[in-house]
């Protein structure tokens, strides 16, 4: 059916337990991260970096993302910009916001 | 007629439905969750400088790091009991689909601390934004967990998965759809701990 | 095993909890009908309020109390019900519960829908969510009465709001799962030799609106357990600071913002016109094609035109919102993402016209809506410009001018594609035509009296009368010239229900003594023709579908017979 057989699953296996070991390194990162005297927009950036870095390893490999069917790929980019819009247009209306002077 | 596709592939997409299924679902998922931390960005932006800073410093850093540890190895778990189907292990998987359940548990009995523990302090929803979305995100999310476990306890138990002697192929499939949701749930903690607890 | 054809089954199995797509199809059918109707009825008390005020309302006045006057409080909670009861009870599940699971399994060649089980919950989720939101109104307080937008801070206090919110729980969890279920079916169960272009455009608008809705929906969810939150659990949101509420001030912690709900709701709202109006593009579509005897305009043009509209529809929302005190920047932005979603729909319009030159034009009464379709829609269509343009629309906000332009696209829009639908796919579903004679007696009036209540809107809303005033204007000085039109629209809303009887009788009638007719009767090519009327449970066709050609090969030169259907060798 799908893109393992047998003898690929060990494989696999392998790169599954090294994503975990470095989900498990990232996260106590980002937890010493936090400690860092750096301002408040670097602390965000830096999080949500490491976040993004250790969500794209569950997303690629957990999930199979990496090697899966295009009309997925599509699906999930169309979502991830709207997603952008949801996220980022409110913000931008807000810190655009009419105020008295 | 049969409806085709469930579970071998369609020639030109390369999927069977389920798997598409369970993505458009996840997809909205993400629509679900980016509308909370729409929120919760435009709330922290509202809140005077330094409010949520404030509040969030309140939360325990320690429990919800265990926490995300508990659940990337519920992630792992989890993967591990869909590969023992994949090598025909029935045993294994139903060993590491247990321990996922275990991990789920834990991670549930840490928030009920967490949780209780703020409530001890007179701390709930209402006593500010910031503890107000913190609740519901990961309230929330905790529904979704809980909504996890009840299928993946469903397939771990006999009844769940006699599937697996009369289509095989099958029920690894659904083992596999449940482990996309359940990589999803652990992605989705993956943005709210450092989001909640850190920043 | 997916299901088994073979195992008889009880009444339970085989009428109420169905998975069978086409039963399921008509459940979502009856109990959208009802809804849609019984919505009507709240603006029918609305509007004798309107042309009468402060008269006892006729039939319905003892429930009203106060001898029998509508009083303000429950002209509000009638305005808030009605609007949610007209689009998410009424005609999203007519447009994509009803229609889209009937049909577009049928039209794909395909048994069913992906996932037979999975629908059949979307279709009792809704009936709960229906249900609550029904039994909202017998609450000690009543339903809710802070209009279908629920703006805060109004609705964290007003009375019927938590039931309303979690019925909406109830009703978006049905979207969900069948817009999966739909956008599944449509890339996985086409027939072989049905490539994506040879889909009739019913399929494809389906196709679009279940990505609305299935990546729109989430983010009212999220508002809607946060608006929850405020209500129950004294959080504050969409509170902010300081806020007096009747005379007190309001005891929560603030910091929230209103602006907050508002930016969620239109995120999925606006979308959600586009979900109301593509599934009926689609019937026109199929539609105008089969009695133009011509294959659709601009084919190609129109399926990129509506999945571009989809994309678009994302982006413009705020343009709800030109009044919260936006600054330059963003309204510039919304405005010219608006202007620019206008495109689409004069392209798909435009070429439904153009569909129509030189056409052997046959005047059934599917086609008559049809063809009332366009102008009604372009009317709709092209008032909403001054509401896109921020200038005009800070006279126009909030307005009847906005009432008129939005029913203008719904009423006489919408509503009239599905009932060309129902006309068109009756002999489908029944094996029996609706009266010709009744069908006409239906859409002339219908067709008059709609214009009737709506086109006075447009001159009350540029003469200044807000919507949801209770008493229509009567207080106001400006509203003085126009007040007139509130009887006159009351009346034409008392025709307009009129009108109804002949469809409804037609309905009754047919289904029992309606002409027979073979499993074509309108000579179409698409594919659900080929089926039986009705077709067979739970495989919809007697043997394999093949498709060989696209879905509108009308008149083609050469072939015998002014149509060649799509699974014809």
């Amino acid at each position: 059916m799908s893109d393992h057989d047998n003898g690929h699953i060990e494989e696999h296996i392998k790169v599954y337990l090294t994503v975990f070991g470095a989900l498990a390194v990232l996260t106590v990162l980002t937890v010493a991260a936090s400690y860092m005297n750096i301002s408040t927009t670097e602390a965000i950036f830096l999080a949500l970096a490491i976040a993004t870095v250790k969500a794209s390893l569950v997303a690629g490999y957990f999930m199979h993302l990496i090697d899966e069917k295009k009309t997925i790929i599509y699906i999930l980019s169309l979502t991830f910009i709207f997603f952008l819009f949801c996220m980022f247009i409110p913000m931008i209306t807000e810190i655009d916001h009419a105020r008295l002077p | 007629m049969q409806i085709p596709y469930t579970t071998e592939e369609r020639p030109d997409t390369g999927l069977n439905n389920s798997k598409l299924g369970i993505w458009i679902f996840l997809a909205s998922e993400i629509m679900l969750f980016g509308g909370l931390f729409s929120a919760y960005v435009f709330l922290r932006m509202a809140a005077p400088d330094g409010d949520f800073a404030y509040w969030g410093s309140k939360l325990n850093i320690p429990m919800a790091t265990f926490n995300t540890l508990v659940l990337i190895t519920s992630s792992m778990t989890m993967l591990m009991s869909w590969a023992s189907l994949k090598m025909k292990d029935l045993q294994k998987f139903k060993m590491y689909m247990g321990l996922t359940l275990l991990c789920a548990t834990i991670f549930l009995v840490v928030k009920y601390f967490e949780y209780t523990g703020k409530f001890h302090h007179g701390i709930f929803p209402s006593s500010s934004t910031f503890m107000g979305i913190y609740f519901t995100l990961t309230g929330l999310h905790m529904l979704h967990i809980i909504g996890g476990m009840i299928v993946m306890g469903y397939f771990w138990l006999p009844m769940g998965n006699k599937m697996w002697e009369s289509d095989s192929e099958r029920f690894t499939n659904r083992i596999e759809i449940v482990g996309l949701y359940w990589h999803f749930v652990d992605l989705v903690w993956i943005f709210l701990f450092p989001i909640l607890y850190l920043l | 095993m997916s299901n088994n054809s073979h195992h008889e089954e009880n009444f339970l199995q085989k009428y109420v909890f169905s998975v069978d797509h086409k039963i399921i199809g008509l459940q979502y059918g009856i109990t959208s009908l009802m809804f849609l109707f019984f919505g009507f009825c709240l603006m029918m008390v609305m509007r004798w309020q309107l042309a009468y005020p402060e008269t006892p309302v006729p039939f319905v006045g003892n429930l009203l109390g106060d001898a029998g006057i509508l009083l303000p409080e429950i002209y509000n909670m009638l305005g808030a019900m009605h609007g949610t009861i007209m689009i998410f009870l009424g005609v999203v599940p007519l447009a994509v519960g009803a229609f889209g699971n009937y049909i577009v399994p049928l039209q794909i060649g395909a048994p069913d829908m992906a996932f037979p089980k999975l629908n059949a919950a979307s279709y009792w989720s809704y009936f709960i969510g229906g249900v609550i939101m029904l039994a909202s109104f017998f609450l000690p307080e009543g339903a809710a009465r802070s209009g279908w937008t629920s703006y805060p801070p109004l609705s964290i206090f007003e009375t019927g709001q938590t039931a309303w919110l979690i019925g909406m729980v109830f009703l978006i969890t049905s979207s969900l799962l069948g817009s999966m279920n739909i956008i599944v079916t449509i890339v996985q169960l086409r027939a072989p030799g049905l490539t994506w272009f040879r889909l009739p455009f019913f399929v494809w608008g389906q196709f679009v609106t279940a990505f609305l809705l299935v990546l729109a929906f989430p983010p009212l969810e999220a508002a809607a357990v946060l608006q929850l939150m405020d209500r129950v659990a004294q959080t504050s949101f969409f509170l902010p600071s300081g806020l007096v509420y009747s005379g007190a001030t309001v005891d929560v912690y603030g910091s929230g913002s209103p602006l907050l709900w508002q930016h969620l709701f239109w995120f999925l709202a606006h979308p959600e016109v586009y979900v109301l109006i593509l599934p009926a593009m689609g019937i026109v579509g199929d539609v105008i094609a089969n009695n133009t005897r011509k294959p659709l305009w601009g084919y190609k043009s129109i399926v990129y035109g509506s999945v571009f509209l989809g994309f678009m529809s994302f982006i413009v929302w705020a343009h709800h919102m030109f009044l919260t005190g936006m600054g330059q920047a963003m309204s510039s932005f919304f405005q010219t993402t608006t202007m620019i979603i206008s495109i689409p729909s004069v392209i798909i319009l435009t070429s439904f016209f153009i569909s129509l030159w030189g056409a052997s034009i046959r005047f059934t009464t599917p086609m008559l809506f049809a063809l009332a379709f366009l102008p009604m829609f372009g009317i709709g269509g092209l008032t909403g410009l001054p509401l896109g343009v921020g200038a005009s629309d800070i006279h126009l906000h909030d307005t009847y001018y906005v009432i008129g332009h939005f029913h203008y696209v719904v009423a006489p829009g919408t509503i009239f594609a599905l009932f060309a639908g129902i006309y068109y796919w009756f002999p489908k579903m029944t094996g029996r035509k609706m009266s010709e004679a009744l069908g006409k007696l239906h859409f002339w009036p219908s067709l008059i009296f709609m214009n009737g209540i709506f086109m006075p809107m447009f001159i009350q809303g540029l003469a200044g009368v807000s919507r949801r005033l209770y008493d229509g204007g009567q207080s106001y000085a400006h509203a003085q010239d126009v007040l007139q039109w509130n009887e006159f629209m009351s009346i034409s809303a008392f025709c307009l229900a009129a009108a109804q009887i002949p469809f409804f009788i037609n309905i009754f009638i047919s289904m029992f003594k309606g002409e027979k007719v073979d499993r074509n009767p309108w000579h179409a090519t698409t594919i659900e023709w080929s089926a039986p009327s009705p077709p067979v449970p739970h495989a919809n066709f007697e043997g394999e579908v093949e498709v060989f050609r696209g879905p509108y090969e009308y008149s083609v030169p050469g072939a015998d017979k002014d149509f060649s259907p799509q699974t014809e060798k």
